[in-house]
């Protein structure tokens, strides 16, 4: 009885642990599966247009006469932010790893980790407002800008912010490559920085294209930062210093207004479908990455 | 002695490792210096409005004056309720995936959801709230819809922190354990978890971290802009109601409310940090006392 009462219990167990398991799976189309349910009707309303919402950069939801859903301006935006905090941030970020992981000591490399820990904490918000109040003036005192959020200071922000993903997870990515290599590379008379540009930056190829896609996803998915950070003009940039909006800040400025169920309200969710496909497809490009480091 | 002699190209050699050091150096100052600076310059500039009674009291004159309490203690609850709920799922999972999961495609998949979950924009993990508990499920605006997407956006920091403790428990362990006849989940109930307990603790605590600074996926499911809540009330919001937090406090005050005088909102970004640091502090420190043990 008592046996029987165990074997029970056990199965019990498993099962629930079985569906944690899955839980992952269950919410990651349960995400693609209700945002697609409220964009839905978009499918059947005439005055909603696929080429134009691609194509157009004119969005003007709450027009009276013509309504226009275009969110081209958008993509230039969050293209335009994402590349050029990259620019910053990847040479930085994979620099400073190196530094970490290859050529201080022991010592300084646990007070380093703990400080890059803690700034890859610091929330998005508190980015934003360091953007709005300190950024900002910067740039209207170092530049001719009128206006201080703009591009430049939404990339600024995302650099910092992707600069401790990038340098922990690139720090991985060395540490992944066996010590053996470098002592090889030691013993033919290398020094540590040929040993790095010669061996292990080809031996952690595939860990650093990964890291630099999870920060490249992070950075277009980024919200907070962006919204409070770079000016809210629908237009494509003509300069570093053109206050811009994204995709994101473009959901996160207008849903609170729109009415729910209206076409403005489906053409944000529809946003947000267009933003889940791209992060996805980074995503797994990156997991690829990542694993293929793995088996090596 | 020519055995000693510096050939020119050792001596090229040498400068170009010496030039490699100090540009990789300069790199790394450049970038912590930017971000120190910054954090600084937030605690000079909140200096004259941090207090205790700025903790303790509620907004007065539309936010202009008095202090953050409903917003902390909202994000307290949204952070309790969203660790109560992602904190089994998280675990169990990682359970599975280390513990019961065969190398197939469909635990590939497994893996690969638990990527891509971690890297879902916070803002369309608002959307979702908003279209399954708002909406779908019918929850309503509510602590209890803000929650749960936080729980949901924070699962992954759990399951990786957990999975990689339970990857360094010795597979010895558990092989002696299933001679002695136990099953397999005894096995991890009595050996495999009590092993990894500090790096359970440490996603834990990243999670929280993680959910107390949050901000778009509670704008549009629970977080309001302000909520009057009686003072000295212990639990001031139900499950059903709308709630404040801290983020949500320092995005509003910081853009939506003119006439702020700045030193406010600064020591709500302070608040906001020391909450954040000092969680994560425990997480680290828990992570060295673990490994001098080891040692």
């Amino acid at each position: 009885m008592q046996r029987r009462w165990h074997k029970l219990s056990e199965a019990l167990i498993e099962s629930v642990i079985r569906v944690c398991g899955f839980s992952a799976v269950i919410f990651v189309l349960g995400i693609f599966f209700f945002v697609c349910r409220e964009a839905a009707p978009l499918w059947s309303e005439p005055s909603f247009h696929w080429t134009e919402f691609l194509f157009s950069i004119e969005w003007q939801p709450t027009s009276l006469h013509q309504k226009r859903y275009g969110v081209l301006a958008m993509i230039a935006g969050t293209l335009g932010i994402t590349l050029l905090s990259m620019l910053i941030a990847v040479p930085l970020g994979v620099g400073a790893a190196i530094y970490i992981s290859e050529f201080c000591s022991p010592r300084l490399r646990e007070i380093l980790k703990v400080l890059v820990e803690l700034l890859a904490a610091i929330p998005s918000v508190v980015w934003g407002f360091a953007g709005l109040t300190i950024i900002s003036r910067l740039i209207v005192r170092y530049t001719n800008a009128d206006v201080g959020v703009n591009l430049l200071n939404g990339a600024i922000l995302l650099a910092l912010m992707s600069i401790p993903v990038i340098v922990s997870l690139s720090e991985d990515a060395f540490k992944a490559v066996p010590d053996s290599y470098r002592e090889a590379a030691l013993a033919m008379g290398a020094t540590r920085w040929q040993t790095v540009w010669a061996v292990l930056l080809p031996a952690a190829r595939n860990g650093l294209i990964g890291a630099v896609l999870l920060g490249f996803g992070r950075s277009i998915g980024e919200t907070m930062a962006v919204l409070m950070a770079t000016g809210h003009a629908i237009n494509i940039p003509h300069s570093i210093l053109d206050p811009v909006r994204t995709l994101t800040a473009n959901i996160a400025a207008e849903l609170g207004e729109a009415p729910a169920q209206s076409t403005h309200y489906q053409v944000l969710f529809l946003i947000g479908v267009l933003l889940f496909l791209i992060t996805f497809s980074i995503n797994l490009a990156a997991g690829y990455f990542i694993r293929k480091e793995r088996h090596q | 002695m020519s055995r000693f002699l510096v050939t020119p190209q050792v001596a090229a050699k040498i400068r170009q490792e010496r030039i490699a050091h100090s540009v990789l150096a300069l790199i790394l100052v450049s970038i912590l210096i930017p971000l120190l600076a910054i954090v600084a310059y937030l605690f000079w500039r909140a200096a004259p409005a941090l207090s205790l009674d700025f903790l303790l009291s509620s907004p007065t004159l539309g936010m202009r004056e008095g202090g953050v309490w409903p917003a902390f203690v909202g994000t307290l609850y949204l952070v309790t309720i969203s660790l109560a709920v992602a904190a089994p799922l998280g675990i169990l999972a990682a359970v599975y995936l280390t513990e019961y999961a065969r190398e197939n495609w469909f635990n590939k998949a497994i893996n690969l959801a638990v990527l891509n979950l971690a890297g879902v924009p916070s803002i369309v993990h608002a959307l979702f709230g908003l279209g399954a508990f708002v909406y779908g499920a019918r929850i309503g605006f509510s602590v209890l819809s803000a929650s749960l997407t936080l729980a949901i956006m924070t699962m992954p920091v759990i399951i990786a922190s957990t999975r990689q403790a339970l990857l360094s428990v010795p597979h010895s362990y558990r092989e002696a354990s299933w001679n002695l006849g136990a099953s397999r989940w005894q096995t991890i109930r009595r050996i495999v978890l009590p092993n990894s307990i500090s790096g359970i603790l440490t996603g834990i605590i990243l999670q929280v971290s993680r959910a107390a600074g949050e901000t778009a996926p509670i704008m549009f499911t629970g977080a309001v802009f302000y909520k009057a809540i009686k003072p000295g009330t212990l639990f001031p919001y139900a499950l059903d109601e709308q709630c404040m937090a801290l983020s949500m406090h320092l995005y509003t005050l910081s853009t939506q409310t003119p006439g702020v005088d700045e030193s406010i909102p600064n020591a709500t970004a302070v608040l906001l940090l020391l909450l954040v640091f000092s969680v994560n502090s425990v997480a680290i420190a828990i992570r060295m006392l673990l490994r001098s043990r080891v040692r």
